[in-house]
């Protein structure tokens, strides 16, 4: 039996926390108390859930894979549709609950860092939903391998701030956030795209993404008639996993989370922090982290801007230190094939980070029986992504697909 | 056993500088310039890859040192090359949580006692998670400086009855930096803070000018001048390396000090 978690300190187990400078401490205790009091609130929930399904198009599918499923050979797949929702991934789900929440503390602007640009735009688009000012760090390397993201971020009405420390990207663009946060924090509300950060935010988030895993197990239920067998989501701070799990922790499924090992978990570049990481303190929260033995951090490094992150949730952490989800890696190149994959067999092109997913439910269900089931969490879809997709393929507009592959 | 003592009767100069920037031996030589300068307490900031609470200049100054190698354990080892060199003032380690978390709470401490550190300050190791480190700052004699904020309100009280050593007042919201004017509500929230401490209160966080320091000197028990010096050696840096113009950048260095301790130090002394 899994406790009820974070504990009145924000803690999971040993990880959580809030590590943070004294001028963030009030703030943070502000949005505590308000987010209990919000998530108790049920006109709060009703207003929530309202703009999710009239402005975000919840519930969002649960789609059943069956070129997938047959070309795999194993278990039956199912995708959770993330990607159908408003500005293409899960990230807007978390964006309107805080906005909510900004709204209800009287804070009219918004603070958001972003990697791969899904809650940088997701932010934006709150901000304009809700008639607020946004302001967005961004890595600028980030801004390079995302600059769709980034017009639209603009033609949202954000502000986007390029961030040129470190490795000029997620974690860089977070630290950036974080600072203007303490500068500005008695009129800004700083809206964090992921389980990570200080509490109350790794709860926060992950209370504003259960959604995913409420909707898919009644969708499952009402399908399949039992719950599935296995369910699989990337994770990079790892919000859409965190959402899709949590309401799974005390049934009999087994979890498996998929972090992004770039060239390959025993070279340096990769971002699998749960694989290859230790216990330290990043961003306001003590977790696992890749770091050098004198406690620096160490950059990162994925194909995906949104998995590219050297920390992940302390709630994950927690998850994994007592093993009830199982975190297992995934290439570049498998993520590029699986990327390839979906798109060819059911006509869906997914995130990058989603791909992730994808290649491991691919390689675990080939090993499963016909009657098992897995699902995974299509936590956002790839137009973003296309064109880097193309350069990494080696393609120029025009060319015969299968030519690349 | 307290190694912190604090000149009585005497408003305190606390700069900061960084440990390896540019160079560990040029950290040695800033401290004792600094101590010529009037400093009466050093704070020697540890580089960090990821430093929340800091501006651009210290992140500069951070990047510079971490591409020398430098360390939170060779930076603890400076102290006792300060000291050899003939710097009596006290010395607090500036670091951030995470090195020292992986170094181990409890060597660290050692680490710091052993090489004549006087206290450690971690600005991102708020009150609530703090206990444990300041059990073993008081068991190793070296406190664990207490930081307030703008936005402490109600926790001022809570936090100054536990300050050691003296207590850290950032004077405005926002990270380390430069700052033309500190804000008109400064002299009223020190006023607050120094009713509920017992032990000095410095205040940081934006001062650069003897104008700033003069003005603060009423209000206050210290003043820490940090992105500034920081600034200056940044300045100096080519001239700091350069053999035969090293000695004339430390004057220098140390003229734009002396300039800000003097305010604090009326009428200026000549140490």
């Amino acid at each position: 039996m899994i406790e009820q978690i974070p504990n009145e300190h924000g803690r999971f187990g040993d990880f959580g926390g809030k590590f943070v400078p004294e001028t963030l401490m009030l703030p943070l205790e502000e949005i505590e108390v308000e987010l209990d009091k919000a998530l108790a609130d049920e006109s709060f929930k009703q207003e929530y859930i309202r703009i999710l399904q009239h402005y975000s198009g919840r519930p969002t599918p649960l789609t059943f894979a069956p070129n997938l499923t047959r070309q795999v050979g194993g278990a039956k797949m199912y995708l959770k549709r993330e990607d159908l929702n408003h500005t293409g991934a899960h990230k807007i789900n978390n964006a309107i609950g805080q906005a909510l929440l900004a709204k209800r503390m009287g804070k009219k602007k918004l603070i958001a860092e972003t990697g791969a640009g899904q809650h940088g735009v997701a932010a934006a688009t709150v901000a304009a939903h809700f008639g607020m000012d946004c302001i967005v760090f961004m890595g600028e390397e980030d801004m390079k391998r995302q600059e769709l993201n980034v017009f639209r971020m603009r033609l949202l009405g954000a502000e986007v701030v390029p961030v040129s420390s470190g490795n000029r990207t997620l974690k860089d663009a977070t630290n950036e956030a974080i600072r203007y946060w303490v500068a500005h924090c008695d009129d800004h509300f700083y809206m964090i795209g992921s389980v990570v950060g200080p509490h109350p935010y790794p709860k926060m988030v992950r209370e504003f993404q259960r959604i995913i895993g409420d909707e898919a197990k009644e969708q499952f239920l009402a399908r399949e008639g039992k719950l599935p067998d296995v369910i699989v989501a990337c994770v990079g701070g790892g919000s859409n996993a965190i959402g899709m799990f949590y309401p799974f922790l005390q049934d009999d499924v087994r979890l498996v989370g998929v972090e992004a090992a770039g060239k390959g978990i025993d070279t340096p570049h990769h971002a699998a922090t749960i694989a290859k990481g230790t216990k330290g303190v990043i961003h306001g929260a003590m977790t696992y982290l890749l770091q050098d033995e004198y406690g620096q951090i160490i950059e990162p490094y994925s194909i995906s801007a949104g998995l590219d992150y050297p920390g992940v949730g302390p709630e994950h952490a927690y998850l994994a230190s007592i093993g009830r989800v199982r975190y297992e890696s995934v290439t570049d190149e498998e993520a590029v094939a699986a990327f390839q994959l979906l798109s060819q067999t059911e006509g869906i092109i997914p995130a990058i980070e989603s791909a992730h997913a994808v290649a491991k439910a691919v390689e675990l269900a080939r090993r499963m029986e016909p009657d098992e089931t897995v699902l995974i969490c299509l936590s956002g879809r790839g137009d973003k992504d296309v064109q880097a997709m193309m350069r990494h393929l080696g393609m120029k507009e025009g060319e015969d697909v299968a030519s690349a592959r | 056993m307290k190694t912190l003592r604090l000149p009585a009767n005497q408003p305190l100069f606390i700069p900061f500088i960084v440990a390896g920037d540019p160079s560990a031996d040029l950290t040695v030589d800033l401290a004792l310039a600094l101590q010529d300068a009037g400093a009466d307490v050093l704070e020697l900031g540890v580089p960090y890859s990821d430093p929340l609470a800091d501006g651009p200049t210290i992140q500069r100054a951070a990047a510079r040192a971490l591409a020398g190698q430098m360390t939170l354990p060779k930076a603890v080892q400076l102290v006792a090359a300060m000291r050899k060199k003939g710097v009596k003032i006290p010395i607090i380690i500036f670091t951030y949580y995470n090195p020292v978390l992986q170094l181990g709470e409890e060597s660290f401490f050692a680490l710091a006692r052993e090489n004549g550190a006087n206290g450690v300050l971690i600005p991102d190791l708020p009150f609530e998670e703090s206990g444990p480190l300041r059990e073993l700052g008081e068991r190793f004699g070296l406190p664990l400086i207490s930081l307030v904020a703008p936005t402490s309100k109600q926790r001022i009280e809570r936090i100054a009855s536990a300050a050691e050593g003296f207590l850290y007042c950032v004077s405005s919201l926002g990270v380390t930096g430069v700052r033309e004017t500190l804000p008109e509500s400064l002299g009223g929230f020190l006023g607050e803070v120094k009713r509920h401490s017992r032990v000095p209160v410095a205040v940081g966080f934006g001062i650069s000018t003897p104008e700033q320091v003069a003005m603060l000197k009423g209000v206050c028990d210290g003043v820490v001048v940090g992105s500034a010096l920081v600034q200056k050696v940044e300045q100096l840096l080519e001239r700091l390396q350069t053999p035969t113009e090293k000695e004339a950048a430390i004057a220098e260095f140390a003229a734009y000090a002396r300039s800000l301790a003097a305010p604090l130090h009326a009428p200026c002394s000549s140490r």
